[in-house]
């Protein structure tokens, strides 16, 4: 099998900005190209993003192959894939990461597709390792670890057979931490050869809202779940965010039930995040909710069910009534402040 | 008239995992999940079953899977789709998202004469999301996944709206084109009681196999041809009646192997109990300030 060893990253960027999840790979994407001993590349598209091309280099970054053309500005699924396309099948990299953003989800597949790799979706770990599978010896093959089955399970994916392995990663999922020595810069052009098939599609007009909400940078988040029973019993959970100085979330059931809002719900269908402390109140723990939260520093959890599985991972346990326990808390706050 | 292909979707009900299909280790038994129509899939169809009612035209749905997956097919009958294709063979099994839109792209070219291709975004079962583009891909078309609204189907082309991280976007795209659906864009209609009266017995070729087998005096060709008469036969594409690769399709088209499977296990360990009363809260709250958790 004949590839080169490296590992790519696509760089994702939204009206010339870098998306969080992409430099995040990086990082895990530094890591797997130490353990393989080859090298990092960011592959980045767009008009006029030489700087973001320069910014990958503080996670680790080997080389960069930067794309630049007027019609390349915002994403399109054929360009954008031919482009990659053409790239992965004359170099043939080892591994190419995109992020399980929508941009990533609608891109990776094509890619795969075209030049017949194999791809993972939504994977929560990756590593390198030695594998032996069906009475065979692979080196340095990716593990493409995700939860499966509705969470139930977690799988590890190999693609022995093919020269290069695929796989989205969701945004928040993999530690954001830049290199202590960058490489010197080296950027790569890669010629973009327009075809009419690019055109296509046409992008008539474009609604992008900021995040408000920014759930993965708040150092603390207080989040609510279904146990709460209704809106009303929700604003403690809102009281007490507002108290510690932290953001206001919520499981997949509170966002159903219209505790708040789709943009705050954590787990698996939702944003995942590290705080440095998470508060769960009236959240059971189903694994898709621990699938986005298990990583913080410090859980503090509050339910009046002992049983319930949010108390395996939490780091203190409050058993008992939330619409009591969580008053008595800001009070008792309050009065440290003081 | 414009013509919609939909691609659908049996999959086992991973979202409602009760206590009777659990193991007594506590993993989930798969094969006692029931099987259902995918639902993103449902809506894609209504979206389909939208667009002929407004633009005239034909809506054909295809699955691959199974021969027990025509109970999806039936249920497209009944909300009114005008034919149906089960794609079905044991060489087609354990097939990843590649072996499966090779296939799935093969069938959509053996049908031909479409203006659309219609899917969910993404099945339960898998979660992958990566079917649609990938056939996409290998019909050599363009996509538009994440679709929210149809806003206009003209001559050749189709303005749709589509979600975007933080936001949504408004594209244009000639056609043919393929387009994948988010699950609350529109609510599938119900079935219609007329239909399930008229397309209850609806079979596939491999439901009639079955019945000519159990019944020495039917005769198979003569089954297929009364079906066919009565409009109540689900076209049937197994491995021979498709140009295909055997080794692009099943497992040895699907380059994504399962190395290992472990069932989810709790973590446990060092959890410290606070008692709910003040000075258990005080306490917590004096060690989070020490850990200048708390400033």
């Amino acid at each position: 099998m004949n590839f080169t060893n490296e590992v790519w990253v696509f760089i994702e960027q939204r009206d010339g900005k870098p998306a969080d999840v992409s430099f995040e790979l990086l990082c895990k994407g530094h890591k797997l190209a130490q353990s393989m001993n080859g090298k990092l590349k960011s592959l980045v598209i767009g008009d006029g993003v030489k700087e973001i091309a320069k910014e990958t280099f503080k996670y680790g970054v080997d080389e960069a192959l930067l794309v630049e053309h007027s019609s390349l500005k915002n994403y399109r699924t054929l360009p954008y894939s031919r482009i990659i396309n053409d790239l992965v099948k004359t170099i043939v990299p080892r591994i190419v990461l995109f992020g399980a953003t929508i941009i990533g989800r609608d891109l990776a597949p094509r890619v795969a597709s075209n030049t017949r790799s194999g791809l993972t979706a939504d994977c929560t770990d990756l590593q390198v390792s030695d594998v032996k599978y069906v009475g065979k010896d692979y080196a340095n093959l990716l593990l493409q670890i995700r939860p499966a089955f509705g969470g139930n399970i977690i799988a590890t994916i190999i693609t022995p057979e093919v020269p290069t392995q695929m796989a989205t990663v969701r945004e928040g999922v993999m530690e954001l931490t830049p290199v202590e020595y960058p490489n010197e810069i080296k950027i790569t052009r890669i010629e973009y050869k327009p075809d009419p098939i690019d055109e296509l599609v046409q992008i008539i007009e474009q609604h992008r809202e900021d995040n408000k909400v920014n759930l993965k940078a708040a150092p603390i988040i207080v989040a609510g779940g279904y146990g709460l029973s209704t809106k009303e019993n929700f604003r403690l959970v809102e009281e007490l965010a507002h108290t510690v100085g932290g953001e206001i979330a919520g499981s997949r059931a509170a966002v159903d039930a219209g505790f708040v809002t789709p943009d705050r719900q954590v787990g698996q269908t939702g944003v995942t995040v590290r705080p440095k402390l998470y508060i769960a109140v009236g959240i059971s723990g189903a694994i898709q909710h621990r699938a986005g939260m298990q990583e913080s520093n410090k859980i503090i959890a509050i339910n009046s069910d002992p049983e319930a599985p949010i108390f395996e991972i939490a780091h203190y346990g409050i058993v008992g009534d939330a619409m009591e326990i969580i008053p008595a808390f800001i009070e008792a706050y309050k009065h440290k402040l003081k | 008239m414009f013509n919609s292909i939909v691609m659908v979707k049996q999959v086992p009900d991973t979202a409602n995992i009760s206590g009777k299909v659990m193991k007594d280790d506590g993993t989930v038994n798969r094969t006692k999940l029931p099987a259902i129509f995918n639902h993103e899939d449902r809506v894609a169809l209504e979206l389909a079953l939208q667009v002929k009612e407004k633009y005239g035209g034909k809506v054909i749905a295809i699955t691959m899977g199974p021969p027990r997956a025509s109970d999806v097919l039936r249920e497209c009958l009944y909300m009114g789709v005008d034919e149906t294709y089960l794609v079905s063979d044991r060489k087609f099994a354990g097939a990843d998202t590649l072996a499966t839109s090779y296939v799935l792209s093969e069938v959509i070219k053996k049908i031909g004469n479409y203006h659309f291709v219609f899917a969910g975004r993404q099945a339960i079962d898998g979660d992958t999301a990566q079917v649609g583009p990938q056939t996409a891909e290998k019909l050599g078309i363009p996509q538009i996944t994440y679709t929210e609204e149809i806003l206009k189907v003209e001559e050749n082309k189709i303005k749709i709206k589509r979600k975007l991280d933080g936001g949504y976007e408004i594209v244009e795209s000639t056609l043919p084109v393929l387009i994948t659906v988010l699950k609350d864009v529109v609510n599938p209609r119900p079935f219609s009681a007329k239909r399930v009266m008229a397309f209850k017995n609806a079979r596939s070729v491999m439901d009639l196999e079955k019945l000519a087998e159990e019944n020495s005096l039917l005769y198979i060709d003569k089954l297929v041809h009364e079906y066919k008469e009565k409009n109540l036969l689900i076209n049937t594409f197994t491995m021979d009646d498709l140009n295909l690769d055997v080794q692009r399709c099943g497992i040895s088209g699907s380059p994504t192997k399962v190395h290992k499977v472990e069932s989810v296990v709790l973590k446990g360990g060092n959890q410290i109990k606070i008692e709910p009363t003040k000075a258990g809260l005080n306490n917590l709250i004096d060690q989070l300030m020490t850990d200048h958790i708390f400033a």
